[in-house]
């Protein structure tokens, strides 16, 4: 199977990559093909970079609050480029509440603080076999 | 330098009757190992926040081995506190850092925790103004208000301290990019209220270097970010003398990840760069230096920590007398304030954060901090609430009036353990500062990402630790149970805080004098390309009610803006 290629992103103006950096990193270890886009990102600049990189999966960092703006914002325009293919996934400082209601837009899974990385990429694996066993 | 040479600088000579009790006690901590080897542990790692520590420490751990401790509290260099008087002379000042939606709101919660016996203000902005956008600007969308209060205008800051006298209360503003412009705006409202500049109490974080390194709320490159610093200080030592003009950060370095002793050096790396920045410029070390405090981060190894806070005291004084030549003893006191670890909560059983909490604001206070900020249980989730902060005020109280930990000075100086960490980590910290030369000094770090792949490296290091259970996380890693919800409703902040400040702002540029604005924005931009003081301008500018993002602007024509190396 071809390797796995994921934009870890961090939307708007939040500047703790920590948990980006430290999930980045494991994703790369576990063989998948990892592009981080750096802090500040505006959702335009995130769609753009998953489309031309041509990713599986975007994973969106977000502690600031504003998931509820940036995360909708991301899937509309990576659906306006065609591109609802690519799984929107991601973690942050996210009530449960937000969480749901975001995963009921069509987000995929998001994780809270004190998830294992091990998490993430069992998650992303078993989220890309099952699209492959489709195609 | 050793341990051992840094501790024998005094050249203390041990009395002969005193050496043979030592090699008696040598004998008998050789026996004591053997027995120690001979028997089972628990297998987990003995670890603080990089190494194995040692399962007993003596007095041949300290002080070289001559088992001396001659210090006594308020004298250079001040391990065991600043203060002769320790807590007896002023406890800490409870200051819970606290700010959402609009500067209305806000300014109703400084009023509740000022009521219920705070002792000081603290403000959190939110990302918009921590990064200079105005409420209005199309990338503060969706952020507006939600993990800070957001201040665009001297109009925003007056509303936020409506009916809080800014001669009585300090305070205390976490801002660093756009440091100067906040800074103005409160020294503007302070005019209004007929307060005086040289009549303001309290601290602008101002601290830039650690936003390259780990914060990342930075707006200018490095060097002219330096000059606004500078300019502050110079200001500052003249209009506002009893004003903190910096806070020199260890606690975002350690909350990205990294070790105490890196904390430690890299903190103080930056407070040395300033000071050098300070003087090149010509200003004499004591006229700024006794305004630069500090701020760390109380993490969850309770005895480095306390370690920490008397190194870090140690090892400013030592630079600032020795290396820098400062004459006044204020200027060798390194004050600070505390904030326990927001890094170290969990989203898991978040009810056992409060316990968490208590044990760090213990640490805090027996080393010696000045000020104290205790995060709330409810933090992995949103804003703190009320309720939450309230819980968490109190446990300062306790601690401050039930507990006895403020009755005596330095209470663990002496300890075998802590002595010894002291000495451990000012030699682990002397040693940063060398491979901080080796790579060119704290900009050039920067520059080629030296600090941020250090800590990164060390973030994932203790997410491995954790991962492989030789880290035990209560709730998260171990004594895992299923969902426990927290009892006490969370803070939301709506998109109202958004509506309202975008209507507000609206109102303000339409009613404001527009013509004196700009000509304001223009002399600001003018003297931004010569080397004069900014503070003047920005001070006016904010007078006359230019925005937060015009002020930003009309420098950044000038500066240019920060690029960041990105790298994982």
């Amino acid at each position: 199977m071809r390797p796995i290629r994921v934009l870890v992103a961090k939307p708007g103006l939040d500047g703790h990559d920590r948990g980006a950096k430290v999930v980045a990193a494991a994703l790369r270890d576990s063989g998948m093909e990892v592009i981080y886009t750096g802090l500040h990102q505006t959702p335009e600049m995130i769609a753009t970079a998953a489309v031309q990189e041509d990713v599986d999966v975007v994973g969106l960092s977000i502690l600031s609050g504003a998931h509820m703006t940036l995360i909708p914002r991301v899937m509309e325009l990576l659906a306006d480029q065609g591109r609802e293919d690519i799984l929107v996934t991601g973690g942050g400082i996210i009530p449960k509440e937000d969480m749901e209601e975001l995963e009921a837009k069509g987000t995929g899974k998001l994780f809270g603080p004190g998830t294992a990385t091990s998490d993430l990429v069992d998650y992303i694996k078993d989220w890309f076999s099952t699209k492959e066993a489709v195609l | 330098m050793t341990t051992a040479e840094i501790k024998n600088k005094g050249d203390y000579q041990v009395p002969a009757e005193v050496q043979a009790e030592l090699d008696q006690l040598r004998n008998e901590v050789a026996d004591w190992r053997r027995r120690y080897d001979a028997s089972s542990k628990r297998d987990i790692a003995f670890m603080n926040s990089a190494d194995e520590v040692e399962p007993l420490y003596t007095a041949l751990d300290v002080q070289g081995g001559t088992g001396a401790d001659p210090e006594v509290p308020g004298v250079f260099p001040f391990t065991r506190g600043i203060h002769p008087t320790g807590y007896r002379g002023k406890l800490w000042t409870m200051r819970q850092f606290a700010g959402f939606s609009t500067a209305r709101e806000t300014n109703e919660r400084y009023k509740f925790l000022l009521a219920n016996g705070q002792t000081g203000l603290s403000v959190a902005f939110d990302f918009p103004t921590l990064m200079g956008y105005d409420s209005d600007h199309p990338r503060s969308e969706g952020e507006v208000g939600k993990c800070g209060v957001a201040i665009s205008s001297l109009a925003d800051m007056e509303m936020l301290f409506e009916g809080i006298p800014l001669d009585k209360v300090s305070t205390s503003m976490t801002i660093n990019g756009p440091a100067v412009i906040l800074f103005a705006f409160y020294v503007a409202a302070a005019e209004k209220q007929g307060v005086d500049s040289t009549k303001l109490r309290g601290t602008i974080q101002n601290d830039i270097l650690k936003e390259y390194m780990a914060q990342h709320a930075w707006v200018y490159p490095i060097e002219p970010a330096l000059r606004l610093i500078v300019d502050n200080f110079e200001w500052s030592a003249k209009h506002a003398p009893s004003w903190n003009t910096i806070s020199i950060s260890g606690y975002h370095i350690r909350e990205a990840g990294s070790t105490a002793a890196q904390e430690l050096a890299f903190t103080l790396a930056d407070g040395f760069t300033y000071v050098e920045r300070g003087l090149a410029r010509g200003l004499d070390i004591d006229d700024f230096a006794p305004r630069l405090s500090f701020f760390w981060d109380i993490h969850n190894d309770f005895f480095e920590e306390i370690a920490k806070l008397r190194a870090a005291r140690r090892i400013w004084a030592r630079h600032m007398k020795e290396r820098y030549g400062a004459k006044d003893p204020r200027s060798w006191m390194l004050r600070f304030h505390s904030q326990t670890a927001g890094v170290t909560l969990t989203a898991q059983q978040p009810m056992n954060n409060v316990v968490r909490v208590a044990y760090q604001a213990m640490a805090a206070a027996l080393g010696g901090t000045q000020s104290l900020h205790t995060n709330s249980m409810d933090e992995t989730l949103a804003l703190p609430s009320e309720e939450a902060v309230e819980v968490a005020l109190r446990s300062q109280q306790i601690l401050a009036y039930e507990t006895g930990v403020p009755n005596v000075a330095d209470p663990l100086g002496g300890s075998y353990y802590v002595e010894s960490l002291t000495d451990k980590l000012e030699a682990e910290a002397e040693a940063l500062f060398e491979q901080i030369s080796e790579v060119g000094g704290v900009v050039q770090g920067l520059e080629n990402g030296w600090f941020q792949r250090k800590i990164a490296e060390a973030a994932a290091r203790q997410q491995w630790e954790i991962e492989q259970n030789r880290r035990i996380i209560v709730g998260v890693n171990e004594f895992v149970t299923e969902e426990s919800e927290l009892t006490i409703p969370l803070l939301k902040v709506g998109a109202e805080a958004e509506q309202e400040q975008k209507a507000r702002m609206a109102e303000m540029r339409r009613t404001r004098d527009n013509a004196l604005v700009e000509s304001r924005l223009a002399a600001l931009r003018e003297a931004a390309k010569t080397d004069t003081n900014l503070m003047p301008f920005i001070v006016d500018c904010a007078r006359a009610y230019c925005t937060l993002y015009e002020i930003r602007a009309a420098m950044e024509d000038v500066f240019g803006a920060y690029r960041e190396p990105v790298f994982f």
